[in-house]
């Protein structure tokens, strides 16, 4: 971006809540039912319907308070946001306004230069998610499909902290990490389960003001993020260095353009008339729930991470890595507990060729093909020098493909390592005796050569010569007698 | 006496002594309607063939001998109450196609109760009005003279019992729309505590002020009533979980020490020289009973009116958001796209007093108004509050006339909605409390009835019952029947 320009960039994170029922109706909540299957009188906001609040998704955002060292509101309100909208039932969507359940929280993040970042969680609250209105293959109507109407979301506030679509980025795949740690979110970013609003402004460096800002509607991958907010950092600034004013408004980001385009202005804005929903008695929470809560709360990714970096001696970097999903984490774990120690090694691999594999195959860590125990198998065999460390990724893609453990692939394809010293000595003169000339170019100076000679006692062990007895040995035998 | 000037109670007691069959009350009952109903337009619909098959089933457990005290009993409903299978209106043209797809809490109790249930009754459009003249069915008639209100928003249940063309029937009451019209048509109109009654399936007017009660002709009718419809009910997180008193029997509870105020500001200007006169020696024969009586200000109590008329348009705004013609109810023809939907549906289905209070609480919640508006008439709905709380530290109830004046002309009010809203200046406190009241006739003026109105602290109904029953014993207003329909 342009130099002298400073980004602000503040976020709003939807989460639906991984409640089996509806915030507000006992419906299901599953993705997918055929259109309005799982609307019931309440979700269609029937005359004379009332909502229930689901105990569920209280707990489960109190639970995110609690790990963003939040303040959970011993009391808080649900309030009416009215607006017209045909998958909008009652005209009023159920949220919290001025007393939300959740406030004043933080997050910390790792910059790419490896420096820490604290970005603050203004409020979290409770809401129930709208309909979807569906225009195509119904001519010149629209249909409403309702199923998701009453689905509960936590809509999770941040200051306006960050700085540059990187850092956005990272703060909300911090979010990210975080709930599907708790099991509060299935962070589904295709079906919608996790989406954000980037609220993003410009100001000359050094200034104390915040320029004007706009919102961008309904990122819902992290890559539309930072493409989203760097596209209209460019545009605010072109339009500003242009002796152009940005508009307050509401822009929706268009990924199939790579551009954000205006959705609605200030003055167009609804008036929401929030006011507090008499359906519903204020939220009053006790210490004894709130610490009920507290007590269910598992090892939060930073804890954790930092774990791993005093107790597995791993770098902060490959630290995060492994924390960023509680799976990943505890794959990790189960090797190394499995492998009786070498952490460094174990997220070697995990990060390397197993991360690797999964990705090839789309597969998520729950659907690995080699399980943690059977890494830590071929791992133990790479310690004690059963295979080498070229060997054992053979050995891992073979343990992927079959299914089989190391020891049966080692077995099978006797990749087992050469240690027998009398072994390497005899493949060692053989490669002398069969390469007369290059010996006598060694022994007159030239060192090169000694490459050549590794690579040929490889070959004629099929590389399972353990490397550095070849080494040893062969530097003695080239030297001759 | 005859069947029909039998209240509830007793027609309960002459079924289980077998001295008539369900069948045969709810033939009469029938009978009674469809010959006074078209002078009184009390009913949107009537459920004959549902009230014979209902009286079936009642006079069956009747025959095991397990009926209960309202077993094949006939009971109306209010049509804001949602009956599955039948036409729920509320009085609006915008719900005029709108078969229920479920009962309402209220309807089911009653009918597990084994009440019968006839019908349906007309009613102010979504219960906004205080004269039934607001209804899209028409203005039902008042029995004791059909050129006057029966007041409202239960107009066509209050027509409906008065003329005993039903026995005791269902009502909801926002700000007065139970006690209101009982004092206009000579019944027991019974308002309980804010959430002794579920509100599920009740049409929402104004959430947080909205109760349901009944419309009867004694204390004991409406005892037994309330009894069988009140208690928790998950559906509605706003209903209390607390037990249900037995309200029947504790009705023989004497007067005598009951410590009474009565509240200056109910006795200002506007109130009608004769109701006040009537509603004054009620309160004396309870003293000479042996309750003591004094006089209690509530300072506030005068700004009831027009905080009422920020709380209740604000929320019914809200309320009534739903109705907008894409999943039920009247939609206008051929749309050309969704604002003209919006608009003609809403403009086409909602009537005027209806579209009023919807602009009047749009208003009020808007950004900037907010504070001025709807804020502040929370803030003067805690200090009535608050008067009442102080007030109850005293006395046990507090006593003063229901309405100022006795039923009005129909036409005589409705082009000037202040002066309409002047009709609920007495009743509205107890709503914005949340309390408990009741209204008893005390008297006639003129040939048209009064009612003394009694509020209590929460959960107070007990002793509502016990004093309204207490004066029933002593006097025969209530049994008091207009000519026309004796």
């Amino acid at each position: 971006m342009a130099t002298g320009w400073e980004t602000v960039i503040g976020l709003e994170i939807h989460a639906q809540l991984a409640t089996r029922s509806k915030i507000f109706s006992g419906s299901a909540t599953a993705y997918g039912g055929a259109p309005n299957a799982q609307a019931n009188l309440v979700d269609l906001g029937y005359p004379g319907v009332l909502p229930v609040l689901n105990r569920e998704a209280v707990r489960m955002a109190v639970k995110f308070g609690l790990a963003i060292g939040a303040s959970v509101a011993r009391r808080s309100v649900f309030a009416r946001k009215n607006y017209f909208y045909p998958d909008l039932p009652k005209g009023y969507q159920i949220s919290q306004y001025e007393l939300p359940v959740v406030a004043k929280g933080a997050v910390e993040i790792l910059l790419e230069d490896g420096a820490r970042k604290t970005v603050g969680v203004t409020r979290a609250h409770l809401e129930e998610d709208a309909g979807k209105s569906l225009h195509e293959g119904l001519g010149r109507m629209s249909g409403i499909d309702l199923n998701r109407a009453g689905t509960p979301l936590l809509e999770i506030v941040s200051e306006p902290d960050m700085r540059s679509a990187r850092e956005a980025v990272a703060y909300m795949k911090k979010i990210h990490t975080l709930v599907r740690y708790l099991e509060i979110c299935d962070g589904n970013m295709q079906e919608g389960s996790f989406r954000c609003d980037a609220n993003v402004s410009v100001r000359p460096k050094g200034a104390r003001e915040y320029g004007t800002r706009c919102e961008i509607k309904n990122l819902n991958s992290f890559r539309f993020v930072e493409r989203a907010i760097n596209h209209e950092v460019e545009r605010q600034v072109e339009l500003i260095d242009g002796g152009g004013k940005v508009v307050q408004e509401t822009r929706l980001y268009d990924p199939g353009r790579d551009e954000t385009r205006s959705m609605r202005s200030k003055e167009e804005a609804n008036d929401y008339r929030y006011f507090p929903d008499p359906d519903l008695l204020p939220l009053a929470l006790d210490d004894a729930f709130i610490e009920g809560v507290r007590k269910s709360l598992p090892e939060l990714p930073d804890a954790k991470a930092a774990r791993f970096a005093k107790e597995h001696g791993l770098s902060d970097y490959d630290a995060g890595v492994l924390t960023a999903s509680r799976e990943m984490a505890a794959y990790y774990e189960s090797v190394v507990a499995a492998a009786g120690g070498e952490p460094k090694l174990a997220a070697n691999w995990v990060m390397g060729e197993l991360s690797g594999f999964l990705n090839r195959d789309g597969l998520e860590i729950g659907g690995s093909r080699v399980t943690a125990s059977a890494l830590a198998g071929l791992l133990r065999r790479l310690v004690d020098g059963t295979v080498s460390g070229k060997l054992a990724k053979d050995v891992f893609e073979a343990m992927w493909a079959e299914g089989k453990d190391a020891d049966a692939i080692i077995e099978a394809k006797g990749l087992k390592q050469i240690t027998d010293t009398g072994a390497i000595e005899k493949a060692i003169a053989d490669v002398m005796a069969a390469n007369p000339r290059q010996l006598a170019d060694y022994r007159s100076g030239k060192d090169k050569l000694f490459g050549f000679f590794v690579g040929q006692v490889m070959k004629a062990t099929a590389g399972k010569a353990n490397p550095a007895q070849v080494n040893d040995l062969l530097k003695r035998m080239l030297a001759g007698p | 006496m005859s069947l029909h000037a039998s209240t509830a109670a007793e027609i309960g007691r002459g079924l289980r002594a077998k001295k008539y069959s369900s069948v045969e009350v709810t033939k009469h009952f029938l009978g009674r309607i469809e010959r006074a109903n078209p002078g009184l337009n009390a009913f949107v619909t009537v459920t004959a063939e549902r009230a014979l098959a209902d009286a079936r089933r009642a006079d069956a457990t009747l025959a095991r001998g397990v009926g209960g005290p309202l077993t094949g009993v006939p009971v109306v409903h209010k049509d804001i109450f949602c009956t599955s299978g039948i036409l729920t209106s509320c009085g609006s043209r915008i719900l005029s196609n709108f078969v229920a797809p479920y009962d309402a809490t209220v309807v089911e109790r009653l009918d597990a109760a084994g009440m019968v249930l006839l019908g349906k009754t007309n009613m102010d459009e979504f219960a906004m009005g205080s004269s039934n003249e607001t209804s899209y069915y028409g203005p039902v008639k008042n029995p004791w003279d059909t050129a006057r209100v029966p007041g409202g928003s239960s107009g066509g249940s209050a027509a409906a019992v008065a003329a005993r063309i039903v026995p005791v029937a269902t009502g909801t009451d926002t700000g007065g729309s139970i006690r209101q019209p009982g004092a206009l048509t000579g019944l027991t109109g019974f308002k309980p505590t804010y959430g002794r009654v579920s509100r599920y399936g009740m049409i929402a007017f104004a959430s947080s002020l909205d109760q349901a009660g009944v419309l009867a002709q004694s204390a004991e009718d409406a005892a037994l009533v309330l009894g069988a419809m009140a208690g928790f009910d998950p559906r509605d997180s706003t209903s209390v979980d607390a037990p249900v008193p037995d309200y029947a029997k504790g009705l023989d509870r004497p007067v005598k020490g009951l410590r009474i105020g009565i509240i200056r500001e109910f006795f200002g200007e506007g109130l009608e020289a004769g109701t006040g006169a009537a509603v004054r020696a009620a309160i004396e024969a309870f003293r000479k009973e042996g309750a003591t009586v004094s006089e209690l200000s509530l300072p506030n109590l005068p700004l009831s009116v027009p905080t009422y008329y920020v709380v209740a348009p604000a929320e019914c705004s809200s309320n009534l958001s739903r109705f907008d013609g894409v999943r039920f109810g009247h939609r206008c023809q051929d749309p050309k796209d969704l604002l003209d939907l919006y608009k003609r549906t809403r403009g086409e289905g909602f009537g005027a007093e209806v579209k009023r209070r919807i602009m009047t609480g749009t208003y009020v919640l808007s950004a900037g108004y907010y504070d001025a508006y709807y804020l502040k008439a929370q803030k003067v709905r805690s200090l009535i509050n608050a008067d009442f709380k102080r007030a109850f530290g005293e006395v046990d109830v507090l006593m003063g006339p229901t309405a100022p004046t006795p039923a009005f002309a129909i036409g005589a009010k409705t082009d000037d909605p202040i002066l309409m809203y002047l009709n609920d200046i007495y009743t509205i406190g107890a709503n914005l409390a949340g309390l408990p009241a009741v209204s008893v006739p005390c008297g006639l003026v003129d040939g048209l009835p009064v009612g003394l109105q009694v509020i209590g602290p929460h959960f107070s109904e007990e002793r509502l019952f016990a004093t309204a029953h207490a004066w029933q014993r002593a006097t025969d207003w209530h049994r008091r029947i207009p000519a026309a329909y004796a």
